[in-house]
């Protein structure tokens, strides 16, 4: 497996402050890789720094071997990047089919009919299809997020970067959500940033986690949830790796 | 019936009733809805911007008169007959929202509406400062003669009204035909959810830039018709309240609506004219009259209609 994605050196401080430090992160085609880490470990910033949301402060993003640091967010889209926000960002105005629509048609352009299908491929897969009329603002929460995993999912990304997909689902909607990770994952490579344990450890093939703006662990979810430098960073005991 | 075709018998209906007015109406108001139509495509031009991109600018009478000089001064100094002149008009207008648009756009919100409210002013005083040329405040009449475009005089009220409506269907189709396609959808989607539109991988400033232009040279199309049809070009057709004007038309008769613009500058010519035959206070009624609408109508007439009727309206 080739890399999909790698960052060297990546930091990024404000005022500072450094959010995120030194990271050296790579991650192979075809994985579904978790960032994890307690709240302010800089796993946003990192992302951010991904998509070209923000700028680093120093250190390379490159895309499939391509170093993409300099490129604009809408250029490293089109490379094949995703990305779904952790508060939910859709067109509230706009109907679900319109949402998915504009997800599509950049891939697929004035193809009505190829946008058209993509569309109900989209929706359906999230369970939305009886809904596109409505506009999203009628929606719930939960069925905001799966609108914006079918705006990603019509995007034919190679690389999905979900924040924080599942704050706020009930019960029931996580685990909808997991069988649609699974089925996700074999089509395209996923990042995901995620606080729920459950859906970590089920979904990813390999973990990553940030603290204080740096790596400190990376392995299997076994190895991870083991590691007891983890455990300290998450339980606040006093770091027994030392 | 389909949503096309409910929007083309709409949209085509005004157009043929328009037709029909043309040969019925008696002279007043005959020439004032040449005036209305040829405003409303200026507004119809503002509304690209403002309505369906959600970009608010103060400075749109520099494009208005862009086109109104282009065309003008084209024809005083160059001699150029009525067709070139227009085409004078329209470039004139096209370049200067194409080199306002790369400026301006690199502000948002307030700071854009100051930036183009500043360009506009720049605009107004160059004309009075090139007086020389311009006639500054005065302006200048465009002599009868040269206003023959294709063999058809333009001062006479049934063409002036004919070619008032030939503009008018052009500029509301095109901005229809615009909305409907891949790119006008982004702009709607930028005017509601920039940095989703930027996430999903749209160029938002070329969007921006684009709407703009467009923007701006429907606007200079506008004003070079006006100056042709009604043979004048003067410095106050630069001034604020040709920028504050289109603004106020869109917002009355629906911003984001295609009809809206006409409705909007419909209303409000007629409320100006029917209340300054009663009253000398007349813009005291009309400010009465767009408080209440905004009270009670804050989407305008047409965003009225489709808020409760027609979901449908373009």
């Amino acid at each position: 497996m080739s890399a999909l994605l790698e960052t060297r050196g990546l930091s990024r401080s404000f005022s500072g402050l450094r959010a995120v430090h030194e990271v050296d992160f790579t991650l192979p085609e075809g994985q579904v890789r978790a960032l994890i880490g307690p709240n302010g470990a800089g796993k946003t910033t990192f992302v951010s720094m991904l998509v070209g949301r923000l700028a680093p402060s120093s250190g390379t993003v490159l895309f499939d071997g391509r170093d993409v640091t300099g490129l604009p967010v809408h250029a490293r889209v089109r490379l094949g990047m995703a990305y779904t926000f952790q508060i939910t960002s859709v067109f509230l105005r706009l109907s679900l089919h319109e949402n998915v629509a504009l997800a599509a048609r950049r891939r697929l352009g004035g193809d009505g009919l190829a946008v058209e299908r993509a569309v109900r491929e989209a929706l359906s897969r999230v369970g939305l299809l009886e809904h596109a009329r409505r506009n999203a603002e009628e929606l719930s929460y939960g069925h905001q997020r799966l609108l914006e995993i079918a705006m990603g999912i019509a995007q034919k990304p190679r690389l999905l970067i979900l924040d924080e997909p599942t704050q706020g689902l009930a019960d029931g909607e996580i685990a909808d959500f997991k069988a649609l990770l699974g089925e996700l994952a074999r089509e395209t490579t996923i990042l995901l940033i995620e606080h729920n344990m459950s859906v970590v450890m089920e979904v990813a093939e390999k973990i990553t986690v940030l603290n204080f703006g740096e790596v400190l662990a990376e392995g299997s979810p076994e190895e991870v949830h083991a590691d007891p430098r983890v455990q300290a960073a998450y339980l606040g005991v006093p770091d027994v790796a030392g | 019936m389909s949503e096309t075709a409910r929007i083309l018998a709409l949209h085509a209906g005004l157009v043929a009733l328009l037709l029909v007015l043309n040969f019925v109406l008696p002279a007043y108001p005959q020439g004032n809805l040449a005036r209305i139509m040829v405003l409303a495509s200026y507004a119809i031009g503002y509304n690209v911007l403002f309505g369906y991109t959600g970009l608010l600018s103060l400075g749109h009478a520099m494009f208005f008169a862009a086109g109104m000089y282009g065309m003008g001064l084209s024809m005083r100094h160059l001699g150029f007959p009525a067709g070139p002149a227009l085409l004078a008009g329209l470039g004139a207008g096209a370049a200067l929202s194409l080199v306002v648009g790369l400026l301006a756009l690199r502000t948002a919100g307030v700071a854009f509406m100051i930036v183009t409210l500043m360009f506009a002013q720049a605009v107004y005083l160059a004309i009075l400062l090139f007086g020389k040329y311009t006639r500054g405040d005065e302006g200048f009449v465009i002599p009868q003669a040269d206003r023959v475009l294709a063999g058809i005089d333009l001062s006479d009220p049934f063409n002036r009204y004919f070619v008032a409506l030939a503009l008018f269907s052009f500029c509301l189709f095109s901005v229809l035909w615009l909305i409907r396609r891949p790119a006008g959808r982004v702009l709607v989607a930028i005017r509601e959810n920039e940095e989703r539109a930027r996430l999903l991988g749209y160029d938002v400033f070329a969007h921006k830039l684009g709407a703009v232009v467009a923007s701006g040279t429907i606007s200079a199309l506008a004003g070079a018709f006006y100056g042709l049809l009604f043979g004048y070009a003067g410095a106050s057709f630069a001034a604020v309240q040709y920028s504050i004007l289109p603004l106020l038309w869109v917002l009355l008769g629906g911003a984001g609506t295609i009809i809206g613009p006409f409705i909007g500058t419909l209303f409000m010519f007629y409320l100006i004219d029917l209340t300054s035959g009663l009253t000398s206070a007349y813009m005291l009624i009309a400010g009465v009259a767009l408080v209440l609408l905004t009270l009670f109508a804050p989407q305008g007439l047409a965003g009225e209609l489709r808020k409760r009727l027609w979901r449908w309206l373009p």
